[in-house]
């Protein structure tokens, strides 16, 4: 059990110190300074942007960013729709699986297009190899349009003026071709040598000793797996993800994934730091999101490796921990330390089995989601803690009786209206989504895996997974009809862009006004003390807002098995 | 909107067949360097194929048995059990899989049985097994082939898979390839 837990320490450790410089060229990237691709890529993206009719130095302002976003999202969408509706009979489908019906299409695609993955189909027989490799790009599109998100966020907070926030599709193709796309030949180039499949042959058969004749899935596993990871999409080629011994085959393959899904989110952070040249700032967000993921990992890491209760109530060796969805060669610590990291970034890949872990494991998962700011998705996760920032400026500023500043911008009444309404979106969302599901049992009953108390948090986890854009699942959850494939398509949409847009329009509104300089009076956003101040918002939003919800699922199923 | 969408559907398809054609195609071509071109790891043994990291359904007293599975080891369509810690229908299943264990290998104590053999995997390929669970196996295996203890435990320590770089991760033993090995004894 001692080399789980180094295995899991070394994971986090080679992450964080590899995140800082992995920041400073993210920041050199969107700055536009000199880094080794130039040679390779700037052609090419010229070549990019003259096809397509786009001058990448034409700024915009926040309102153009945003416009040019949602077009191009648009477009992605139903492009996804029609490939998937059509796979049966387009190319590139050598285990002659079906179109996908257009409910699920319809959620398939918008998942993609949100850098969710909630993959309500199996990947070996729900899709062809020409659907993986366009959701492959939507892995890449999405995660870049994340990325471009936060940086039109970064660029107003150092620019004085509010027109000239960079062009939108410059910063999407650049977040794709100089980070996503040189990281994911690396990672993928790993996995190839460690067993994962990259080939285009279709279904294998061999015969196993026992004499079963049994078919084997491939496919383009390695290509599609590392942006998966690096892009915090999460969305698996085979139906049981990360867990499944083609797509992670060793340990040194589940450190890989595992880096991989994290440390663009972190360097993001880093990122903002050199980008602002506040360094201190970077440090305070860095260490409040460090503190929010410790205290949901490390309970969770000690209750997975401890085991099921009732099951060692039998009385057998419980040396490994709790097993059941788990893989041998990963083992309980590490698989315990993905369930929350995976929550925590948004990426949803998994490595074991969420609906199996226990109850109040479940309940780290369900809570790294319902905070949805420590470290997050890829560019998001600040954006969503930047609303907690506004939100801790506002009270901290009524607490002490001082203007509220942030940066040298007065915070009013109009931004705080945005940030509240993101802020309080995200329970909307989730809650209501859960309780529509709760009151009509005669058509959401019958898909549950799991009676009692862990029905209701497979509901709930449904919910909590697609406003935060997660994509994991209790995936007992019989979820591939009508119902869920609607309900949590419109959730995906709204939790997706109102949590983009409002981030960026306080970012435009904040750019336009009057730079007051820093004096003795004002407040430091970048001290400890504003880095608990920010803490104890996101605690007490999610707190006040999931508790009886969690107490309802989670919570009763704990002390229901003492 | 009318400014965006030609440009953004020819953004669209020219970073389409960029990241759809070239990106994989270099993938592709690396991994024709990589062990068995990008197929996947594969052991033949006796003029026959088998996946190195697919897990087989080894239930026979002869063999060491691996993990259940929700699936039956279908490598075409992965799955876990997705059963709750507390559903007293799964709490039963793991109680009759002690009590089929139990059976099959007389003389082994409860409290001996490690827990990853009577519960299901998390894809239901689960190649590996840990060495406490091939070792709780030996005595079954050794009756059946009517081979000693001794030399079984032998093979099954030479079958132990060391932590990545003795640190990091479990131990763990594949059961196909001890499996291939006891075949050969």
């Amino acid at each position: 059990m001692n080399t789980e837990i180094f295995g899991v320490i070394a994971m986090y450790a080679i992450t964080i110190l590899m995140a800082v410089p992995f920041g400073k060229y993210i920041a050199k990237v969107y700055a536009g300074e000199k880094t080794l691709l130039d040679n390779i890529f700037t052609p090419l993206e010229n070549l990019f942007f003259r096809i397509s009719g786009i001058d990448r130095k034409a700024d915009m302002n926040w309102k153009q960013h945003l416009v040019a976003m949602l077009t191009i999202n648009f477009v992605w969408f139903l492009l996804g729709m029609f490939v998937l509706m059509n796979q049966g009979w387009l190319p590139l489908n050598p285990d002659g699986n079906p179109g996908q019906t257009a409910d699920l299409a319809f959620n398939t695609s918008i998942s993609f297009v949100v850098n969710c993955n909630l993959q309500h189909y199996s990947g070996e027989s729900g899709v062809s190899y020409l659907s993986q490799l366009f959701l492959m790009f939507l892995q890449f599109v999405s995660a870049a349009t994340g990325m471009a998100a936060a940086v039109i966020l970064f660029i107003a907070l150092k620019q004085k003026t509010a027109d000239k926030l960079g062009n939108f599709y410059n910063l999407m193709l650049i977040s794709c071709t100089r980070i996503l796309l040189p990281a994911s030949i690396v990672v993928a180039s790993i996995l190839a040598f460690n067993g994962t499949p990259m080939t285009f042959n279709g279904k294998d058969t061999m015969i196993s000793m026992q004499g079963d004749t049994v078919s084997v899935s491939t496919g383009p596993v390695a290509a599609f797996v590392a942006i998966k990871h690096l892009g915090t999409n999460g969305g698996g080629f085979y139906g049981t993800n990360s867990a499944h011994p083609l797509e992670n085959p060793n340990y040194l393959t589940n450190m890989v994934e595992m880096f991989s899904q994290m440390i663009i989110p972190l360097a993001m952070i880093f990122a903002l730091g050199f980008f602002l040249k506040r360094k201190k700032m970077a440090r305070m967000i860095f260490s409040v999101m460090t503190l929010g993921f410790l205290l949901l990992c490390v309970p969770t890491i000690i209750w997975e490796t401890q085991g099921n209760p009732a099951i060692a109530q039998m009385g057998v060796d419980m040396g490994s921990g709790a097993m059941e969805g788990k893989e041998a060669r990963l083992g309980s610590a590490a698989s315990g330390f993905w369930s929350i990291a995976t929550t925590v970034i948004s990426t949803g890949s998994v490595n074991a089995m969420h609906d199996s872990t226990m109850p109040l494991s479940g309940m780290m998962q369900l809570l790294a989601m319902m905070t949805n700011a420590f470290y997050g998705g890829c560019g998001v996760g600040i954006l969503n803690f930047f609303v907690f920032i506004i939100l801790a400026v506002f009270i901290s500023g009524l607490m002490v009786g001082r203007t509220p500043e942030f940066l040298g911008k007065k915070i009013e009444g109009r931004e705080m209206k945005i940030a509240m309404i993101v802020a309080l979106l995200h329970p909307l969302l989730i809650l209501a989504g859960t309780a529509l599901a709760a009151a009509f049992p005669q058509i959401t009953s019958a898909n549950l895996n799991n009676p009692g108390f862990h029905g209701f948090s497979e509901m709930l986890y449904e919910y909590t997974s697609s406003a935060a854009n997660n994509g994991s699942g209790f995936e007992g959850l019989g979820d591939n009809n009508p119902w869920w494939n609607i309900t949590t398509g419109f959730i995906l949409i709204l939790s997706r862009f109102i949590p983009i847009i409002g981030p960026v329009a306080i970012a435009g509104l904040l750019a336009n006004k009057k730079y007051i300089p820093e004096s003795a009076g004002t407040l430091r956003t970048d001290s400890a003390t504003f880095g608990m101040m920010v803490m104890a918002v996101i605690v007490i939003i999610t707190a006040l807002s999931f508790f009886p919800a969690l107490t309802l699922g989670p919570i009763a199923e704990y002390f229901s098995m003492r | 909107m009318k400014t965006n969408i030609f440009p953004a559907i020819k953004l669209t398809i020219v970073t389409l067949l960029f990241f759809c054609v070239v990106y994989p195609a270099v993938i592709w071509a690396i991994a024709q360097l990589a062990p068995n071109n990008g197929h996947g790891e594969v052991v033949t043994a006796n003029g026959k194929k088998y996946y190195a990291n697919i897990g087989q359904a080894f239930t026979e007293d002869r063999f060491f048995n691996s993990r259940p599975s929700a699936v039956d080891y279908n490598a075409a369509g992965s799955g876990g059990s997705n059963k709750g810690p507390s559903n007293p229908e799964y709490l039963a299943i793991v109680q009759a899989r002690i009590d089929t264990f139990l059976m099959h290998n007389p003389g082994i104590d409860k409290k001996d049985i490690p827990v990853e053999l009577v519960t299901a995997s998390g894809s239901g390929l689960d190649p590996d097994i840990s060495p406490k669970a091939a070792l709780v196996q030996v005595k079954r295996v050794a009756a059946a082939r009517k081979l000693s203890e001794e030399k079984i435990t032998e093979l099954v320590g030479s079958h132990i898979e060391k932590p990545l770089l003795g640190m990091f991760g479990p131990e763990k033993v594949n059961v196909l390839s001890l499996n291939l090995a006891l075949e050969k004894l």
